[in-house]
């Protein structure tokens, strides 16, 4: 065996390896620090700021526009619906999707078939797809509530009625996430040994709901802790279905984080109120991370 | 007179010396083996030459000209690594192609599609498609040109690293284990092949192992390493017969060479379990007797050792022993039709020539020794 | 578990089948519904089938009022310039945090993982002042440029870099390449599965894309296939759900198709990139 590859790397560094990777890396920084690190930090500081667009000075108010927030119906609601839209879109999106990958993986035939068909959203144009959806749910001429009214029900006006907007959204947002955590637990289903399933069967877990509690959903644990951090930044995030069918209607019963943001910053071109909203946003999706590696740090050694 | 010369090299990772002002001089056209057990520095020592690894003191000298401090590719050495390093995604003759097209073409002339218009590209290209056929023939690789390293055996895809290293006529070969992943016979085959290889190509070598049959069969001279530091080069005859240091007696040679604890009085005269063995030695104090399997013949008089086991090798025998007095495990090689002189009762006594006693002091260095008779037993 | 015969396997299908049309609903109706004259439409029959064939109408009334060739060429050249900037940037970094030993790489090295924390919409705000103050909105610049580094595919690259055996990096060298010949002849060559992978997930993402496009772009020159379909559905459609869906069938088309012929790639590419959603 070579002893350079055993050994720590040296400290020693050669000018030439230096230089090299400077230039090599030096594209990446500038773009960096240009698009992402500049403009991120520019947001924190408008955060502090009244700067609107198109005005000719600003001036450091500190934490107003955050007071503002607390002050500001549209912004409570906005975040009480962004938490809401999550809390139905991840355990459904997740469950399902756990669902559908056990149903798939539990024979042979088909399964190329249906993991494509699952996964078809993912792929698809949300804008187009959200028109689609746009049509059938349209309360007087949507295949949905026809369908109802040969059943004798009267279908509610699903995206127009504060009542049931956020409901329709978020089955959207179902809709859009379950294909791909179905593929993320399927992937985590494979690299499950056979062996352990045979064991348990011949340590007498002979009903498959045991076979699962022993082996699957132990072993899946990590695969469902990423799953399930994953679906939350993206539901976090929704944007487009309320863009293209609410604009946050009605009377605020849609609006969302993102949507309040754009609307602040590029609607009314408030941009340090704007910024503070952009911030509150990268928060939680910090806060969600943090509470991944928190919970990975906690089961770390049976992972 | 070139050759590779390295004068006082010393490396450190992360605070462990693996190189302690290493000194190793091959002669133009000398083959030179680096045998030691793993972790001794010999890859370091290897890889430092080849301008991978930047050495913390010392010099490098490469046919002559100074090369500590230039890149690798400036010192016009060829390399074949332990895992071959041959480049997936290219074809055999591509991947020997390489180092010509690197060093024959400009870079604009590889530019692809661009450089093939350009003057003198399509010139220089055949004559590096002609030198790359000619290397391929020599390795027998002539049919499986246009394949991928992916599509070849371990065997094949060793002799493309061999042919990417002789294409370009180098002013040295550095060679990193590049049999430990063949199967036993194809190693040993090979093993012929990369001698004939150097004696055809006539340019210094260092060849890094750690299988001694390796190191003994191939080379012109061995360089026995151990903890960063080359204890002995010598022929492999010498490092054999003549080790001077204890290190080097029991790194060469299978079995192990048989080490007997040994006290030499004022007078010299050397002593094993209290007995004198026949001889006297330049020193006095603690000493080691070392004596190689086969120098050794069970004796007439005297119950000195029990046999333990015996294993037929073919064409020899092993006798498994243990010294009655010092309980030290012995080995013994016999011709398989003296197994009739094994007493049947399973004790022997032992007889050696002086002439093949190696002695060494306490610190493992030789000592000389002057033979009181011909001829001594352990009893 | 394998072996099942057809008919144990009979309830499993069943239900897959089941919940599969329940995902399909939705294309299933705007492609039925881009075939229906507007009366069909509105009579809301659970019909699937036209009974008058109007599916030239619709699609033909997109391509009177709709530039879809401009949108869709607009997206393939966004889609094209990102994933041209964001390999030519992240690939040679990635390479370098990989297998090269820096001062600074170290620091490189915690941008990325810090990047990685941030998402896109974050920096927009000061994006877009900048770009406005340049007089570059409304541009293909506008577009591509805040993609162009994409600390995920440094970190992808890096990752799969390291993989690569340090001894075929040393061989190179000594056969004389240059570190930036070592990244484009030896490396990426040996990257594909890596590359592949990240640009699909690349393109899925922007051609999908409505936020930054939104805000960058204002009217139909540069507009990409998700703006188009937006516009398309505000300024003309209306309540005209066929040509509307046909609108939609055309956009959405070209990565489906693309999907439909390469699904395991996609499903592989965009699960094992699923780090950044």
């Amino acid at each position: 065996m070579s002893e350079a590859a055993v050994a720590l790397p040296a400290p020693r560094l050669s000018a030439g390896e230096a230089l090299a990777g400077w230039m090599l890396t030096a594209p990446a920084a500038i773009a960096f620090v240009l698009m992402l690190l500049a403009p991120t930090l520019a947001t924190i500081a408008l955060a502090f700021t009244d700067y609107e667009l198109g005005a000719s000075a600003l001036s450091w108010i500190g934490l107003e526009n955050f007071a503002e927030l607390l002050q500001d119906r549209g912004f409570g609601i906005a975040l009480r619906n962004t938490i809401l839209y999550v809390a139905i879109v991840a355990p459904a999106s997740v469950l399902g999707g756990l669902a559908l990958a056990l149903l798939i993986e539990a024979g042979t035939r088909g399964r190329a078939l249906f993991r494509a068909v699952f996964f078809l959203p993912v792929v698809s144009l949300p804008v187009a797809m959200a028109a689609a959806w746009q049509y059938l749910l349209h309360p007087t001429i949507g295949p949905l509530n026809a369908a109802l009214r040969t059943f004798g029900i009267a279908g509610p006006n699903w995206l127009s009625s504060s009542d049931t907007v956020l409901i329709s959204l978020a089955a959207i947002g179902v809709w859009e996430n379950i294909g791909f955590n179905l593929v993320l637990f399927l992937a985590g289903l494979t690299a499950i040994p056979r062996e352990l399933y045979a064991a348990a069967e011949v340590d007498g877990a002979s009903r498959a709901w045991d076979r699962f509690r022993l082996v699957t959903w132990p072993l899946l644990g990590p695969t469902t802790l990423f799953v399930v951090t994953i679906t939350m930044t993206r539901a976090v995030r929704v944007f487009d279905s309320v863009a293209v069918l609410t604009q946050g209607g009605p009377n605020k019963a849609s609006e969302v984080l993102l949507y309040a943001m754009y609307e602040e910053g590029f609607t009314y071109f408030r941009l340090g109120y704007s910024a503070a909203i952009t911030l509150v946003f990268l928060a939680i999706v910090l806060a969600l991370v943090w509470l991944q590696t928190r919970v990975m740090e906690r089961r770390i050694h049976y992972v | 007179m070139h050759g590779i010369s390295v004068e006082g090299l010393s490396k450190d990772f992360g605070g462990t010396q693996v190189l302690r002002g290493v000194s190793l001089h091959v002669a133009a056209g000398e083959f030179v083996a680096l045998v030691g057990p793993s972790g001794c520095g010999k890859s370091t020592l290897l890889r430092c030459i080849a301008g991978i690894e930047q050495p913390d003191a010392g010099s490098i000298r490469i046919g002559g000209r100074e090369v500590t401090r230039l890149r690798p590719s400036g010192r016009d050495v060829a390399m074949v690594f332990q895992s071959y390093a041959l480049y997936p995604h290219l074809t055999v003759e591509e991947n020997i192609a390489v180092p010509l097209a690197m060093r024959r073409l400009n870079a604009a002339q590889r530019l692809p599609f661009l450089g093939t218009l350009l003057p003198g590209t399509r010139a220089a290209r055949d004559t590096i498609m002609r030198d790359v056929r000619q290397a391929a023939e020599s390795l027998g690789l002539g049919p499986m040109l246009s394949r991928r390293p992916g599509q070849l055996s371990g065997g094949q895809r060793q002799r493309v690293a061999l042919a990417r290293a002789i294409v370009r006529h180098p002013a040295a070969f550095l060679m990193d284990e590049p049999l430990s992943n063949l199967d036993a016979s194809l190693r040993v085959q090979t093993r012929r092949e990369i001698v004939a290889i150097h004696k055809a190509a006539g340019v210094s070598t260092v060849y890094v192992t750690h299988d001694q049959s390796e190191a003994l069969t191939m080379a012109d001279r061995v360089a026995v390493m151990q903890a960063g530091e080359i204890l002995q080069i010598a022929s492999p005859t010498e490092v054999y017969a003549d080790p001077q240091d204890l290190r080097v007696a029991t790194f060469i040679g299978s079995p192990r060479i048989n080490t007997l604890a040994a006290e030499a009085g004022a007078d010299g005269v050397l002593r094993v379990a209290g007995q004198a063995v026949g001889m006297r030695v330049a020193g006095s104090g603690a000493m080691t007797l070392a004596l190689r399997p086969e120098d050794m013949q069970p004796a007439v008089a005297g119950l000195s050792a029990a046999v333990e086991g015996v294993e037929f090798l073919g064409e020899s025998l092993l006798v498994h022993l243990r010294h009655a007095s010092l309980g030290t495990p012995l080995v013994l090689r016999l011709a398989p039709e003296d197994r009739d002189t094994l007493p049947p009762e399973g004790k022997v006594a032992l007889r050696f020539p002086i002439a093949r006693a190696l002695v060494f002091d306490g610190a493992g260095k030789r000592v000389a020794v002057h033979a009181l008779s011909p001829e001594a037993s352990l009893v | 578990m394998s072996d099942r015969s057809l008919l144990r396997d009979l309830p499993r299908l069943a239900l897959l089948t089941l919940l599969g049309l329940l995902i399909l609903m939705p294309y299933i109706w705007m492609i039925a519904a881009s075939l229906k004259p507007l009366d069909e439409i509105f009579r809301a029959s659970l019909s699937l089938l036209p009974e008058r064939f109007y599916a030239v109408q619709n699609y033909g009334k997109v391509f009177a009022k709709v530039p879809v060739w401009r949108y869709l060429w607009n997206g393939v050249v966004v889609c094209g310039g990102i994933l041209f900037f964001q390999l030519l940037f992240a690939v040679p970094a990635g390479y370098a945090l990989a297998k090269l030993r820096f001062p600074g790489s170290g620091i490189a090295f915690g941008a990325v993982m810090l990047g990685l924390l941030v998402p896109y919409h974050v920096p927009a705000l000061p994006l877009y002042v900048g770009f406005s103050q340049l007089g570059l909105l409304n541009s293909y610049t506008a577009l591509i440029a805040p993609a162009t580094i994409s600390v995920f595919a440094i970190f992808l690259f890096r990752q799969f870099f390291k993989s690569l055996p340090d001894d075929l990096i040393h061989a190179a060298r000594m056969d004389g390449l240059g570190e930036a010949e070592i990244v484009w002849r030896i490396v990426l060559p040996n990257a594909w599965p890596a590359a592949t992978a990240f640009a699909i997930f690349s393109v899925v993402a922007h051609w999908n894309d409505l936020f930054w496009p939104l805000i960058a772009v204002n009217g139909t020159q540069y507009a990409t296939p998700a703006l188009g379909v937006l516009y398309f559905r505000s300024d003309e459609a209306g309540d005209d759900f066929g040509s509307l869906m046909a609108a939609a069938v055309l956009m959405t088309a070209p990565l489906v198709l693309a999907f439909l012929l390469a699904q395991r790639r996609f499903i592989e590419g965009i699960a094992t990139t699923g780090l950044k959603g």
